[in-house]
C-alpha cells in the first residue's frame, strides 16, 4: 500500500513537470477541447432559433447549459490511453512496466488523475466565462447536483477502464488506428457529444443505453442541467455500476490473454 | 515545370515506400469512409430538425462537407508530413542534407514527404462535392466554378505558409513539434459554415488560424455567395502570407547552425 502511495506521489510529480514543459501544447490541446462542443452549441441553438425556440424539449438556453456542461463532463473522463499504448507495444517500452512490482495501469491512473487536476481548474473558468457568454442559466434540484459528483466519478472510472481494456487491442493488432476511430465515431453519436440523445433517433438512444456510451457522458450531463428523474437518475447510477464491473471483468480477461502474447521488440 | 517533375518524383518515392504496406490503404479508406459517414449522419440529424443553418440549404452544406474532406485531404498528403518532417530534421540536423541539394531548399522540404494513402480523403472529398453539384443542378455555373477554383488555390497557399511560418519558428525555439497541431484542432470548425459562429471567433478562425479560407471561402464560391472583393480580398492574403512565409524561412535559414557542423 505504500508503495503505490510512493507511485501515485511520484507520478503526480512527474506528470505536473512534463505538463509545465509543454504548458504550450497543453493549451492548444484545451482549445480543441473546448471548441469541439462549442460549435454544436452554436450549430444546434441556430437550429433550435430557426423552429420557434426549442428542439424537441430542448430550448435554445438548454442547449447552451448542455454544452457546456458536457465540456467540463468529458474533460474529466476523457482518456489518452489509446493514443500511447500503441506505443508501449511496438517499441518494447511496456516491457519495463511489466518488470515493476505494480500493475502498469497505476502508473496511468496516477497520470491522468494528476493532469486533471490541473487541467480542470483552466476548464472550469473557460467553461464559467462561455455559461456569462452564452446566458446560461439552469437550476437543477439539490439532489441532482449531490448524486452529479458520484455519477462524474462512476463516468470517468468506466470509460478509464474501458479505453485501456480497448488500447490492449495493440498487442494483437497493428491496426490500432482503425479501431480508435471505429471507437470515437461510436462515441461522438451515442455519449451525446453530437447532439443531446433525447434528440436521435430511438433505436440509436436504445443502443446508447444498452452499450456504455450514455453513462460515461450524456448521464452525467443530462443529470446535472435536470432533465431527469430521481428514478433515471437510480437507474442510470445503476448502469454506471453494472457497467464498472463489466469493465473490470474485460480488463482482467484482457490484460492476462494479452500480457501471454507479448512478444517485446529486442527480447 | 520543374516543380512538377519534382512532384512527380517525389510522389513516385514515397508511393513505392507505401506500396510494400497495401493494406494500409484499405483500412485508410475505411477510416475516411467511417468519418465521413459520421459527418453525414450528423448532418442528417441537424437536418431533421430545419430546412436551412444560417441560410445554408443541406445541399450546400454537403458542398461545405465535400471542401472540409478534399482540403483535409491535400493538407494530410503534403503539408503536414513535410512541415512535421521539416520541424523533426531542424531538431536532428538532418536538414544538412536538404540544404546542399541543388533544388530550392524550401520546396524539397515542403514536397519531399508525403502520406500517399491519405489520398482517400481527396477523392472521396470530390465525391461528395459531385453529389452535392448534381443536386443543386443549374446553380452552379462556370463562373461559380471558376471562383471556387480560384479560391481553393488561395486557400492552399494560405495554409501552406501558414504551415511553413508555424514551422519555420522550430529554427529559434527547437521544440516545436506539437504547435502543428494548432490547425488540427481548429479545422474541425471548419465543418460548418464560420458565418455561423459570433464575432470574436469567426475572426480567430479567419485572421488567427485560417480554417475559414480553408473550407468556407471555397464554398461559398462554388454556391455563388461570394463577392469580388471577397475573392481579391483573399488573392491578396495569400500573396501577402506567401511572401511573408518566404522571408521568415530565409531567416531562418540564416538562424540554422546544424547540429553536426
Amino acid at each position: 500500500m505504500r508503495a503505490l502511495v510512493e507511485l501515485y506521489v511520484q507520478q503526480f510529480k512527474t506528470t505536473l513537470a512534463s505538463m509545465f514543459q509543454y504548458r504550450a501544447s497543453l493549451l492548444i490541446w484545451m482549445l480543441g477541447q473546448v471548441l469541439e462542443p462549442l460549435v454544436y452549441l452554436i450549430v444546434w441553438q441556430i437550429v433550435s432559433d430557426n423552429s420557434g425556440g426549442s428542439v424537441g424539449s430542448y430550448t435554445t438556453r438548454e442547449f447552451a447549459a448542455y454544452f457546456i456542461v458536457l465540456m467540463v463532463v468529458n474533460q474529466v473522463t476523457y482518456t489518452w490511453i489509446m493514443y500511447e499504448f500503441e506505443s508501449r507495444v511496438t517499441d518494447g517500452t511496456l516491457s519495463f512496466d511489466l518488470l515493476k512490482p505494480v500493475h502498469p495501469i497505476h502508473g496511468d491512473i496516477a497520470d491522468n488523475v494528476s493532469s486533471k487536476l490541473i487541467t480542470l481548474p483552466l476548464m472550469l473558468v473557460a467553461a464559467a466565462g462561455l455559461a456569462v457568454a452564452f446566458r446560461v442559466s439552469f437550476s437543477p434540484p439539490l439532489w441532482a447536483v449531490a448524486v452529479f459528483i458520484p455519477a462524474v466519478v462512476l463516468a470517468l472510472l468506466v470509460r478509464f477502464l474501458l479505453e485501456w481494456t480497448l488500447a490492449q487491442a495493440a498487442f494483437w493488432t497493428t491496426r490500432v488506428g482503425a479501431v480508435n476511430q471505429t471507437y470515437f465515431v461510436l462515441m461522438l453519436f451515442l455519449s451525446g457529444q453530437i447532439a443531446p440523445l433525447a434528440l436521435l433517433p430511438s433505436p440509436v438512444r436504445l443502443a446508447a443505453s444498452l452499450l456504455p456510451f450514455r453513462w460515461t457522458i450524456g448521464f452525467p450531463v443530462e443529470l446535472l442541467i435536470g432533465r431527469l428523474t430521481p428514478v433515471e437518475a437510480l437507474i442510470g447510477l445503476g448502469a454506471q455500476v453494472v457497467w464498472l464491473a463489466i469493465g473490470f471483468v474485460l480488463f482482467r480477461l484482457v490484460w492476462r490473454a494479452g500480457v501471454r502474447i507479448y512478444s517485446a521488440v529486442g527480447a | 515545370m520543374n516543380l512538377f517533375r519534382l512532384l512527380g518524383v517525389f510522389f513516385r518515392v514515397n508511393l513505392m515506400g507505401e506500396l510494400a504496406y497495401r493494406v494500409n490503404f484499405l483500412w485508410q479508406v475505411f477510416q475516411s469512409l467511417l468519418s465521413l459517414v459520421m459527418s453525414l449522419a450528423g448532418l442528417e440529424v441537424i437536418f431533421s430538425y430545419t430546412n436551412a443553418l444560417g441560410g445554408w440549404l443541406p445541399d450546400e452544406i454537403l458542398v461545405l462537407v465535400g471542401v472540409y474532406f478534399l482540403v483535409g485531404g491535400m493538407i494530410g498528403v503534403v503539408i503536414q508530413p513535410g512541415m512535421a518532417e521539416l520541424v523533426e530534421s531542424v531538431r536532428g540536423g538532418t536538414l544538412d542534407f536538404t540544404l546542399t541539394k541543388p533544388e530550392d531548399a524550401q520546396l524539397l522540404v515542403s514536397i519531399q514527404r508525403m502520406e500517399v494513402w491519405q489520398f482517400t480523403d481527396i477523392v472521396l472529398g470530390m465525391g461528395v462535392l459531385a453529389t452535392a453539384l448534381i443536386r443543386l443542378g443549374e446553380r452552379v455555373g462556370g463562373w461559380e466554378a471558376a471562383g471556387f477554383i480560384l479560391m481553393l488555390v488561395a486557400g492552399g497557399l494560405i495554409i501552406y505558409s501558414f504551415f511553413l511560418i508555424l514551422a519555420t519558428l522550430s529554427f529559434w525555439f527547437v521544440r516545436v513539434e506539437n504547435i502543428l497541431v494548432v490547425f488540427q484542432s481548429m479545422y474541425e470548425a471548419g465543418r460548418w459554415p464560420v458565418s455561423l459562429y459570433p464575432g470574436w471567433l469567426r475572426y480567430g478562425l479567419t485572421f488567427v488560424v485560417p480554417v475559414a479560407f480553408a473550407t468556407t471561402v471555397p464554398a461559398e464560391a462554388l454556391t455563388g455567395r461570394l463577392g469580388w472583393g471577397t475573392m481579391l480580398g483573399a488573392v491578396a492574403i495569400a500573396a501577402v502570407l506567401l511572401t511573408l512565409s518566404r522571408l521568415f524561412w530565409r531567416a531562418g535559414l540564416r538562424h540554422y547552425s546544424g547540429a553536426s557542423a
